[in-house]
């Protein structure tokens, strides 16, 4: 490797990451990735299919995996950073086991968590054995599991309940969420691939449905799949005796309370920053948003900047997106890094 | 002039421009979470109150915002303070406060 | 006779003050209730009353419990408190023993060296001389820290001081006055007759250098005169009326008298006996967590005494407690400040009518009443559902379907009459169910059953309950090692008093860590249902706070039993929080045969530990 080649480091091996470097990779910048996991790839290797068009997710894994091989000779697995020491001229990154690398650049990809279920008590994750989660369900799709309750029986009919801390003051998440909304939709739809059957009901606040395709998936929803969408939040789940479940809302829309049974319920966790998010924006020096998602410098013009010259962001690691959002970010990202490298070389 | 035509049933509406807002105003300024409802309904759902009578929370809150106060004392009347929907509510309204000055409103309106 | 036209103002002013203080006593006593004056005459020539001298010494002369809160706080109260009462009282035996009468003019031993201006000779009354001065110097260290506490308060551990009215400024500043104008009239008065002993005889000697002493002298007595007086009239118009009513209430209170729920004369003198020291002000979380400094009990009640206290001040308190724990003067602060929401309260307007009246119902042995913010952390009540049919006891889960409120949180906010709605119908459906036994979950609905329900049935909460069947040897708990510490939910401590039953409990099968702040001292999780006006992210501040508190010290888990405060930390907390009824039974083992459905559960709360 040539010595005057400018190094950037990307943390965080998921779509954004690995999208990113494999653009600058083929530039022909010098990009090392770091991913705390044995493999790349994300919480995209979690999902089952993606919305609107019902496509596997390990398509779009297979694509990135393909791009990173040919581009991008560096990556690290098992590789946790700390922190990142910000500096004039070059940017320092510390990985968990002590060891550290100097880069021009460094983009920050370190994507998402899921909301914890179980800290919204009332609607019993963890408590209740037919209670579950966006996440748990891909799994079950995934692995091609029967969708069955906790007992193996076929359940009849299936709650999806919308907002799962996200909108929520009460566990400090005010923001939203953005793709639960339409993850719902296509899991109520996936979930009647599976049991034509069954009676599926989504339990929302509002039904935002801002992407391409997506508020046709929501009327296919109704109109194909009969599913019934019921305005009202749920305040609380209980456990019937023969372990099916109570759900009790409002039905705002007829201005009543209203208690279902439910013999399997699905929550729809919304996104947080992952874990080592917060450490590494605060050692570099970089915001927050309300919801502790790394601050873009600017949301119009510089998306991916940060306060901090040579640092760069990415992904779900500064706001909930979509997949494709995330690729377009991570491209938008690669580009940007380009133009500040070559700025940077004709000032040196 | 007698009346022709096709008029508007009266009470059908909610005739904002002619409303009374004094108990809204009232609460707005000593509680100003009262106008943050985004009337998602899980106080009503988890209302201890609503369980045995028609009382409902989100109604009550909208409709007084809405300058719709007939009857309002005999619904917040129902009220146990218990606290359930301020634990619930996403928007952090400050409920319980709410229906404290939404009764000072009304005793006071009586008061004068 | 010994009179001079200067003791005039000390005198009107005594007079004044002497005769204010009997008019506003006997306003306050004529409000006691009857039951009132039936405790004072029982306890009257009883050991209470020894007890209460002891207390007036101890806390009013003293000053004991601001010692502890602040070593040269309490220094300034003492030197001022006790430093005064000795000169008074080494001042009136100094008189007894150079006159040989005890009744002399009341004026007379305070004014002594100015009537008495040859110097003594013999060794006894050269004693008393000094012993004046030494006291006096102390009273004047005092007042040295008092000023710099005005501008330093940090100095004497206070975050805060209190703001003060025109009553209060014309006190303090007599009082600060009284004592250095003492010196120096002691002291002129000294340089030239030699009647001063090592404090004033070399001030006044040395003053004598370059002063007309004989002349200047006689203006020094006036206005220490005037200091005197203008600081006893002005008393009864300032926090200093705290000096005189404390005397009052330690008295009374000794005699069994307590602020209950009616506002009564009693209650009026707790009021009166707030030294505004501003102790309650550090130690609210509102005020070190949160972000307000305004409405706290010394605040709301110089507004109450000035007849000035608005609703959004009222509301503005977790009533955790706290304050009155910390009180010097040991005020009920958290029951004044109920008793005042419910004089402003509007005109009763709740009505339970549609509430169920089911008489008719199967007997049973056990009521279990979960509480309505048990319902929103369910695992608490499952929790309660599997230890009682481990135990096989026959109960009812009274609230199970739908919560309803116990009325505590109606009376919190001053509404007794509609809470008493609530208990009313709540009291006939326990006693319709024949159960000897109340067991409840949460600490609000607990107290309100002990205190305002009139049951004649064991009310318990599980914190008491639990350990009760585990002695009895009707559960069992595996032990964990698991490191726990524990929090005090407000309502059931410094409420109730229930510190070590719980901590018993989990000593038996975890691994309990102390807490520097815990017991009576612990925090307040901050979503206490006693605030109504605070807004959710000075709420948020204060849970925040307390779990960062609780998570200090890296515990495995954080263990409470109030549904509220395991909900308020839970959300800020990085150990998991559990209610002790929760560990139990995840620790359960049955006595005898092995339940399947138990050891399912036990499983599950693995694979939560695990998260």
């Amino acid at each position: 490797m040539s010595e005057n080649k400018q190094h950037i480091i990307i943390i965080g091996g998921g779509p954004a990451g690995l999208e990113a470097a494999s653009k600058l990779g083929s530039a022909g910048y010098r990009v090392t990735l770091f991913e705390k996991e044995e493999q790349t790839g994300g919480k995209l290797r979690t999902w089952y299919k993606l919305y609107p068009g019902f496509r596997l997710a390990e398509e779009v894994q297979d694509f990135l995996a393909n791009e990173i091989k040919i581009n991008v000779p560096e990556i690290f697995s098992n590789a946790e950073v700390v922190n990142i020491i910000p500096d004039n001229k070059y940017h320092t990154v510390v990985l968990a086991d002590g060891r550290s690398f100097i880069a021009d650049a460094v983009l920050i990809a370190t994507g998402f968590e899921l909301f914890k279920g179980e800290k919204k008590e009332e609607y019993g994750y963890r408590i209740y054995d037919n209670v579950i989660t966006s996440a748990d369900l891909e799994k079950k799709l995934r692995l091609g599991q029967p969708l069955t309750t906790a007992n193996g029986q076929t359940p009849a009919r299936i709650g999806l309940i919308h907002c799962v801390g996200s909108r929520d003051k009460k566990v400090g998440n005010v923001y939203c969420s953005r793709l639960c909304c339409i993850t719902g939709v296509k899991q109520a739809i996936e979930i009647k691939h599976h049991l034509p059957k069954a009676e599926v009901f989504n339990f929302y606040m509002d039904m935002r449905m801002f992407g391409q395709n997506f508020e046709e998936l929501y009327i296919e929803a109704q109109q194909k799949w009969g599913i019934t969408f019921i305005r009202g939040r749920v305040s609380e789940v209980a456990e019937n005796i023969d372990g099916s479940l109570q759900l009790k809302a409002e039905d705002t829309l007829s201005g009543r309370p209203i208690k279902m049974n439910f013999d399997l319920v699905v929550l729809l966790v919304g996104m947080v920053p992952a874990d080592r998010t917060e450490a590494i924006g605060k050692s570099a020096n970089l915001g927050f948003t309300s919801g502790s998602f790394l601050a873009s410098a600017d949301a119009q013009i510089k998306p991916n900047e940060t306060n901090t010259p040579g640092i760069f962001v990415t992904g779900t690691c500064k706001e909930p997106l979509s997949v494709g959002e995330t690729l377009s970010d991570a491209r938008s990202a690669a580009v940007r890094i380009i133009s500040w490298l070559r700025e940077k070389r004709e000032i040196n | 002039m007698k009346e022709w035509g096709y008029s508007i049933l009266k009470g059908r509406q909610i005739d904002f421009e002619n409303n009374d807002f004094s108990i809204s105003r009232f609460v707005e300024l000593h509680e100003p979470s009262f106008s943050w409802c985004i009337g998602c309904g899980s106080c009503t759902a988890t209302c201890s109150a609503a369980k045995f009578t028609d009382f409902n929370p989100r109604k009550v809150n909208l409709l007084i915002q809405r300058g719709e106060i007939k009857g309002i004392e005999d619904e917040i009347a129902k009220c146990m303070l218990c606290g359930k929907c301020q634990l619930v509510c996403p928007r952090g309204i400050n409920t319980r406060n709410v229906v404290q000055n939404i009764k000072r409103a009304i005793s006071k309106s009586y008061a004068l | 006779m010994h009179f001079n036209l200067f003791v005039i103002p000390f005198m009107a002013g005594m007079i004044a003050l002497l005769i204010l203080l009997a008019f506003r006593y006997s306003q306050w006593l004529s409000n006691l209730e009857t039951g009132d004056w039936r405790k004072i005459g029982s306890n009257l020539f009883t050991l209470k009353t020894i007890y209460a001298f002891r207390e007036i010494f101890m806390e009013s002369l003293i000053h004991r419990k601001v010692f502890k809160v602040n070593p040269l706080l309490g220094y300034m109260h003492m030197s001022l408190a006790f430093g005064w009462f000795m000169l008074i009282v080494v001042g009136k035996f100094e008189a007894f023993y150079y006159t040989g009468k005890f009744a002399n003019e009341f004026y007379y031993p305070i004014f002594f060296r100015f009537f008495e201006q040859t110097p003594h000779l013999s060794t006894t009354l050269l004693n008393f001389n000094a012993s004046m001065d030494l006291i006096l110097l102390v009273v004047l260290s005092g007042i040295v820290v008092a000023i710099l506490k005005r501008f330093r308060p940090g100095m004497t551990g206070m975050k805060k001081i209190t703001r003060h009215s025109v009553g209060d400024r014309l006190a303090l500043s007599s009082l600060w006055m009284i004592f250095p104008l003492r010196l120096l009239a002691e002291s002129t008065t000294a340089g030239f007759t030699g009647n001063g002993s090592f404090l004033t005889q070399p001030i006044g000697n040395f003053l004598n250098i370059f002063l007309p002493l004989q002349s200047i002298s006689m203006v020094f007595w006036w206005m220490y005169s005037l200091a005197l007086g203008a600081f006893m009239v002005s008393i009864p118009f300032s926090r200093y009326m705290h000096i005189p009513t404390e005397l009052l209430l330690i008295l009374l209170r000794n005699w069994g008298l307590k602020t209950n729920d009616n506002f009564t004369g009693f209650s009026e003198i707790e009021v009166q006996s707030c030294s505004r020291c501003g102790i309650c002000i550090d130690t609210c979380q509102m005020n070190s967590q949160g972000k307000n400094a305004t409405t706290q009990m010394v605040y709301f009640l110089r507004d109450y005494r000035y007849d000035q206290l608005k609703p959004d001040l009222s509301d503005n308190c977790l009533l955790c407690g706290r304050c009155t724990q910390a009180c010097p003067v040991g005020i009920d602060l958290t029951q004044q400040r109920v008793l005042q929401r419910k004089k402003m309260t509007f005109p009763q307007s709740a009505q339970f009518k549609y509430l169920p009246v089911n008489q008719d119902i199967d007997k049973t042995e056990v009521v279990y009443f979960a509480g309505c913010m048990s319902h929103l952390s369910p695992n608490i009540s499952l929790s309660m559902e599997k230890i009682f049919k481990a135990d096989s006891v026959k109960y009812l889960f009274m609230d199970r379907d739908g919560s309803v409120c116990c009325g505590r949180p109606l009376k919190l906010s001053g509404q007794f009459e509609a809470a008493k709605q609530l208990v009313e119908n709540n009291r006939q459906q326990i006693i319709a169910s024949g159960a000897k036994t109340l067991v409840t979950s949460c600490p609000i609905c607990y107290k309100s059953f002990k205190e305002d329900y009139n049951l004649k049935i064991r009310v318990l909460h599980h914190s008491e309950y639990l350990p009760e069947l585990i002695s009895q040897k009707k559960i069992k708990v595996l032990p964990t090692g698991k490191q726990v510490v524990f929090h005090d939910p407000c309502e059931l401590g410094r409420g109730s008093g229930i510190y070590e039953q719980p901590r018993n409990l989990l000593k038996k099968f975890t691994d309990l860590r102390p807490l520097s702040q815990e017991k009576s001292d612990s925090l307040c999780c901050g979503g206490s249902l006693g605030n109504l006006s605070m807004d959710t992210e000075e709420r948020c501040a204060i849970q925040k706070a307390t779990a960062d508190y609780l998570n200090s010290g890296n515990p495995e888990f954080i263990a409470t039993s109030c549904p509220m405060c395991k909900k308020s930390i839970g959300q800020f907390s990085v150990a998991p929080v559990k209610d002790i009824a929760e560990l139990v039974a995840a620790n359960l083992v049955k006595i005898g045969q092995e339940n399947h459905k138990l050891l399912k559960y036990r499983k599950l709360q693995d694979a939560m530990d695990i998260q």
